[in-house]
């Protein structure tokens, strides 16, 4: 039975899933409500792709209850498909065929009725800005309209629901703009958006929410804001100098009990306005989610 | 831009093998086919003209007759089970090994509410269609080689049909088996290549030792040939209800077998 208002767009209850004797996904509990970005950061092996899979049936969770705008998975999984739309990491585009082709052979599959899917086509042309490509055979788009394609392939039946598997991975930073861009209207037009990313900038531009995940659960969960308060407070010093002193510098936080991290050449204190005047000499800046991220994972990522 | 679409209503019930699904997967196999069917063609003519140059024209000379037949009618009817046996086995391994590994079209559609039975059922699908056409190639340039044409060839297609249905099946089920692609050299040679020449194809299979014989009996391309053989010659018995049984058998076992196996292994 389906509440004739499902509460959350994506619900999930302790959820396991594992492989052998690798456990991908760890008790996760997790819940979507509708009409937000919803960002899931962690590094990779944190089992976020895992997730993605089980939420398209393409990984059967060993353990736990899921549902999917009001569908029971993997029972319903097939109708929750039908109402949600995928943008996978790999590109997986049919590299032979025209946008045009790939958007027709996927408007059928999601059931865009015959009349309609015309219109349907040129819509999802239009949001990817790709209907001067229309014709164009995959194999010749540059890697930015691959990935516009793919997003368009994801759309052509207006989903309520998208779920968007490290959407920007391995692109230059001009193409990743537009790419937010477009993720940043479907937002804005209301669409619940499910993101698993490894960029901190991506989670932190984009998303409403965001959970960390690590080890295949969800560690923390906020606004970015409110993480970045919570695990790395307002201000960060950052100390640079040669590796001797930086060393020093770290046994010294140890003992004064001073969240630290290494960041790149320099070490950042965390919570640097909580140190009342004996914060080290160095740059101030305000905390950011990667300080955060850091904080709660111990593990550095872009 | 407007994508959302605010929707409380239920979506018809989605069962199984739903003729939507199927046609989706079969439109995108259609879009393909209509950048390489030259290529398909020209195989398919240039293959049986081969066999019948060879055979045909070489042990022609020799044997002028197999039981009833004339030995170009016997060859050129035997090449038909050989065409379909080529577009059906080799598809379903290459195609679905490409697909799924390399080009990870199947993970693309599987996200989208399509279930593996269904991806899977309309390849073979697709595939027999084709080679139950394609079987018909043999006979037209047996046409050249003095073969009468027949109404009751056109039963060849459906006979194709049923044969292809089950090596594209039997071609899935070891593209899902297989751990690389050059595992297929395995089945290739001492699978296919075997059952495509004791089958009756360019010889009778009374002539082989009983073993063997025995061996052949089991061997769905011999009960094609056969059967291809009595419907264009107009040569029916009873035992050609044999032959329809065991193609439709074998085609049905497979198919269940290959969709079975390949659910394991896309669905994690």
């Amino acid at each position: 039975m389906v509440p004739s208002a499902p509460p959350a767009a994506i619900e999930l209850r302790s959820v396991v899933k594992r492989f052998g004797e690798l456990t991908a996904v760890d008790h996760l509990d997790l819940t979507v409500p509708n009409g937000i970005c919803f960002g899931l950061l962690g590094p990779n092996g944190a089992g976020k792709s895992t997730t993605m899979r089980i939420l398209t049936a393409q990984a059967i969770a060993t353990e736990g209850s899921i549902s999917v705008l009001g569908y029971q998975l993997p029972e319903e999984s097939k109708a929750a498909r039908m109402a949600m739309g995928v943008v996978p990491q790999l590109d997986n585009l049919d590299v032979e065929l025209t946008c045009r082709q790939i958007l027709t052979v996927f408007a059928r599959l999601y059931r865009v009725p015959g009349p309609d899917r015309a219109a349907a086509v040129h819509r999802a042309l239009e949001i990817a800005n790709l209907t001067g490509r229309a014709d164009t055979i995959v194999r010749e788009l540059s890697g930015g309209m691959r990935r516009r394609l793919l997003v368009a392939r994801g759309l052509i039946h207006r989903p309520r629901l998208v779920l968007l598997d490290e959407p920007t991975v391995g692109l230059d930073p001009q193409v990743r703009q537009e790419l937010w861009t477009l993720i940043d209207a479907l937002r804005a037009d209301g669409v619940t958006l499910l993101m698993s990313t490894h960029y901190i900038e991506e989670a932190e531009r984009l998303a409403d929410t965001v959970a960390v995940m690590s080890a295949g659960r969800i560690i923390a969960q906020g606004t970015p804001a409110e993480l970045v308060l919570d695990h790395a407070g307002r201000e960060v010093v950052e100390v640079y100098g040669p590796p001797a002193q930086l060393a020093e510098l770290e046994a010294d936080a140890e003992r004064r009990g001073w969240r630290h991290r290494r960041s790149g050449p320099a070490v950042a204190v965390l919570r640097a306005e909580q140190l009342d005047g004996n914060a080290p000499d160095g740059v101030r800046r305000p905390a950011n989610l990667e300080d955060a991220f850091v904080a709660l994972t111990g593990q550095e990522i872009e | 831009m407007t994508v959302a679409e605010p929707s409380s209503q239920r979506p018809p019930r989605l069962g199984r093998l739903e003729p939507a699904a199927l046609a989706g997967v079969m439109s995108r196999d259609m879009v393909l086919f209509k950048r390489y069917w030259k290529a398909t063609t020209f195989s398919s003519i240039v293959q049986p003209v081969i066999y019948l140059l060879a055979f045909g024209l070489g042990f022609g000379s020799l044997i002028h007759h197999v039981g009833h037949f004339k030995y170009v009618q016997y060859v050129a009817t035997g090449v038909v089970a050989t065409a379909v046996l080529f577009s059906s086995a080799f598809p379903g391994m290459f195609n679905t090994f490409i697909r799924w590994q390399f080009q990870r079209t199947y993970d693309a559609l599987l996200a989208a509410p399509v279930d593996v039975e269904e991806l899977i059922t309309a390849e073979i699908l697709w595939i027999s269609i084709r080679s139950g056409v394609y079987g018909l190639a043999p006979l037209i340039v047996g046409f050249f080689w003095g073969l009468t044409p027949e109404p009751a060839m056109l039963l060849v297609v459906l006979i194709g049909f049923v044969t292809g249905f089950g090596f594209a099946s039997f071609g899935v089920l070891v593209a899902a088996v297989a751990k690389t692609i050059d595992n297929f050299n395995y089945v290739t040679s001492a699978v296919l290549t075997p059952m495509f020449l004791v089958a009756g194809t360019f010889f009778p299979i009374s002539q082989l030792p009983s073993g063997l014989r025995t061996i052949a009996l089991f061997n769905p391309l011999y009960h094609c040939v056969a059967l291809v053989r009595d419907v264009s010659l107009q040569h029916f018995s009873s035992g050609d209800l044999v032959h329809v049984a065991v193609l439709l058998v074998w085609a049905l076992v497979l198919w269940r077998l290959a969709v079975w196996r390949l659910e394991q292994r896309l669905i994690d």
